[in-house]
């Protein structure tokens, strides 16, 4: 507890933390999106054939697509013809170790905390970092080789693996699937790449830190995770930005495939610069994730969302196999002019296939949070099942929170079970805490991480303790 | 230790205590009693700094200080404790935590060392017993779930691990069987001692038969129309509230 205290101490000074900017020279293609973009981030990234035909293909639906709008957001039309696609920080050559790294990228990433140097290992996570679009950095890529394991950037194995980006990549969300999905095929410019070899339990946490610096870029950042049979991992993903007045466009893919009796468990700590107090600047975050779970394989998602001005983003789980689980945990937060539009999707394909949803939303100052999510069960899921639990936390009386959530069941023998609930944190609980000595900043704190803890208790440790830290941080001045 | 002077409150445009006085010297047990909407929970609310409540008039001190100037948490840290008639609920926080957060919280405005995981545990378990709570409370949610019974238990859990100067019992009888209030009472009766004050408030004697009262007051009108001895509160449950009310009329 007295790490919480810590924790709550931090609270009262801070404002977004993670905003600076460093002073990193880097390479940018010119505003603007057509054909010779595309063109030239592949060139750039002297890939084989087959990407950029898969990238023009993209381009190429995308601009037939319409810009979705259904959901429960406000936001300016974004003009996609203002944003630079690539942004390389330079120089740009093979690193043979890390002393090459460029120092100013180095200090970059140890300010936020994240040590690129091997000694992480002692922490047993390897990372690999992401500064705009291009993977600076992967840590114990050589150790991890040894067990046949992958962890790479999603440029190195467009080179060094190009069967198994070309089998899986799309598989799971196609460039059709929607229209940031489309964008990013089209214009992505790295990310990581993850490949657990049959029956192998990764050693490690791994764990891809992405960091938009450059003014004016957006990030398309692309992730693969393919846990073959009988395989384990627990993957972690972080992300900050420098706080800046203009909005800057996120629009990542993740796609998981879990084999048979294989499991994968994500993590995310979503943490993109939210915008100032009035809701000028901050990141349009807009990400598609979904895993593919075959015979008895998990795919866990973990998300903890406190960044963006505009969070829209719903991890889901196809359930292929027979008896294959699938698992969301989110807590989210917004506060001051921060949107949220967040949920799942659990697809339920195979017979017996199970999936729970525990969503929190918290909302404070002027701030609206919404849940969607969809549980589909088909025809041939058989003693399918699915527990929602979706739970809003209100701050104050300016803010909102909504639930929407589709159910589709096309199987008698299914079971679906949907909660919810809608709270406040009330005067009383803060005045109950007062009255036992407990100042109002920390009895706050204290409410929220009660209310998130079925979510926190899914988190890595040390994800958890940054979770709880950075809970209390977006929420400083959220009441009253 | 307690000093109340004159004291008037209101809550909105209403005005409840019309001045109130009262003397609390260490040690001592006062009851307070009075009929419905006399203004019992208000001089609750207004000791411990419920913001609802307006102080528009007279002078509260704790010793010797202005206590109604103090922040809630300030007041509890300087011993300030009040069992409430309606324990809240925390979900997700197990009472451990919070009881930590506190206990630390307090013991850090008062300039002490806060306690580790290990001399808190200690403390804990010896706290429990005196309440004859069961382990299990410990580790479940504040309130959540509990039954009134348990929830006052917790209240008086809680005392016993503040170890406040002042303790206000806030109509902690209501809602109590009689088992249950046997318990409640046995652990007050184990937390008085010559430097520990409490305030009572209640509506019925038989809370008075466990937990006998230096003084009784009945509250009338936003003031303390009678003072007397623990006979007081015999009388009272015998005559009413009615004869207390004529003779204040005249």
């Amino acid at each position: 507890m007295s790490d919480d205290l810590k924790i709550l101490d931090e609270v009262t000074q801070s404002d977004y933390k993670w905003g600076f900017v460093s002073n990193i020279e880097s390479e940018n293609a010119p505003k603007g999106l057509n054909e010779d973009i595309v063109r030239f981030i592949s060139a750039k990234k002297n890939e084989p054939a087959f990407m950029l035909e898969y990238r023009l293909n993209a381009f190429r639906h995308w601009q037939k697509m319409e810009e979705p709008r259904w959901a429960y957001l406000q936001y300016p039309k974004i003009d996609f013809q203002d944003i630079i696609y690539y942004s390389a920080p330079k120089p740009k050559k093979e690193l043979a170790s890390l002393d090459e790294l460029d120092p100013e990228i180095k200090a970059t990433f140890d300010k936020l905390g994240i040590s690129l140097l091997e000694q992480k290992r002692l922490a047993g996570v390897a990372v690999d970092a992401v500064i705009d679009s291009v993977s600076v950095k992967t840590t114990f890529s050589e150790e991890l080789a040894k067990q046949g394991i992958i962890f790479c950037s999603f440029s190195e194995a467009v080179q060094n693996h190009p069967d198994l980006v070309k089998q899986y990549m799309g598989s799971v969300v196609p460039y059709t699937d929607n229209y940031f999905a489309a964008l990013n095929a089209a214009v992505f410019s790295d990310g990581s790449f993850c490949y657990i070899p049959k029956g192998v339990r990764c050693p490690m946490e791994l764990s891809t830190y992405f960091r938009i610096n450059s003014a004016g870029t957006g990030q398309f950042e692309r992730t693969l995770i393919i846990a073959d049979e009988g395989a384990y991992v627990s993957y972690l993903e972080g992300c900050t930005a420098p706080m800046r007045d203009e909005n800057q466009l996120h629009a990542a893919v993740v796609e998981i495939v879990s084999l048979k009796n294989a499991q994968v468990k994500y993590s995310t700590v979503q943490n993109w610069y939210p915008g100032d107090k009035n809701g000028v600047g901050g990141i349009y975050n807009f990400v598609t994730k979904r895993g593919i779970a075959h015979a008895h394989a998990k795919i866990s998602w973990t998300q903890v969302e406190t960044g963006s001005a505009i969070t829209w983003k719903y991890p889901s789980v196809i359930l292929k196999g027979d008896y294959a689980i699938g698992e969301f945990y989110s807590v989210a937060v917004t506060n001051n002019m921060q949107q949220a539009d967040t949920g799942t999707k659990m697809i339920h394909i195979g017979s017996h296939t199970k999936s729970t949803i525990i969503s929190k939303g918290i909302s404070g100052g002027k701030s609206n949070n919404s849940y969607r999510g969809l549980v589909r069960i088909g025809k041939q899921a058989k003693q399918a099942r699915n527990f929602s639990q979706c739970d809003s936390l209100l701050l104050g009386d300016t803010c909102g929170a909504h639930t929407f959530p589709y159910l589709e069941c096309s199987n008698s023998t299914s079971k679906v079970e949907h909660e919810a609930t809608t709270s406040k944190v009330g005067e009383d609980q803060i005045f109950y805490c007062n009255q036992r000595g407990i100042k109002t900043e920390d009895a706050i704190g204290l409410i929220v991480n009660g209310y998130c803890k079925e979510v926190f208790n899914q988190l890595p440790m040390e994800f958890a303790v940054e979770a709880q830290k950075l809970l209390a941080i977006s929420l400083e001045g959220s009441v009253g | 230790m307690l000093s109340i002077k004159n004291l008037q409150a209101a809550i909105g445009e209403k005005q409840i205590l019309n001045g109130l006085n009262l003397e609390v010297k260490p040690g001592q047990v006062h009851a307070i009693m009075g009929p419905n909407g006399s203004g019992k929970s208000t001089l609750a609310a207004v000791l411990t700094g419920r913001e609802d409540y307006d102080v528009n008039g007279g002078e509260v001190l704790f010793e010797n200080e202005n206590l109604i100037e103090l922040a809630p948490e300030e007041r509890a840290q300087k011993g300030v404790f009040l069992a409430f008639q309606y324990p809240i609920e925390i979900p997700g926080v197990s009472n451990a935590t919070f009881l930590k957060e506190a206990v630390n919280a307090v013991r850090q405005a008062q300039g002490k060392a806060k306690l580790d995981a290990k001399e808190f545990l200690m403390i804990m378990k010896e706290k429990m017993a005196l309440v004859e709570m069961d382990k299990t409370m410990t580790q479940r949610s504040v309130n959540e779930g509990f039954s009134g019974g348990e929830k006052k238990r917790n209240e008086i859990f809680q005392m016993a691990m503040l170890e406040p100067k002042l303790a206000i019992l806030d109509e902690t009888d209501s809602g109590l069987d009689i088992d249950a209030l046997r318990i409640v009472a046995d652990g007050v009766n184990k937390l008085r001692n010559p430097n520990r004050s409490f305030i009572v408030i209640t509506h019925y004697q038989r809370l008075l038969d466990y937990i006998v009262p230096d003084f009784v007051h009945v509250l009338y009108q936003g003031r303390i129309v009678k003072s007397g001895g623990k006979e007081l509160a015999l009388e009272l449950e015998e005559k009413g509230y009615d004869w207390i009310k004529e003779e204040t009329v005249a």
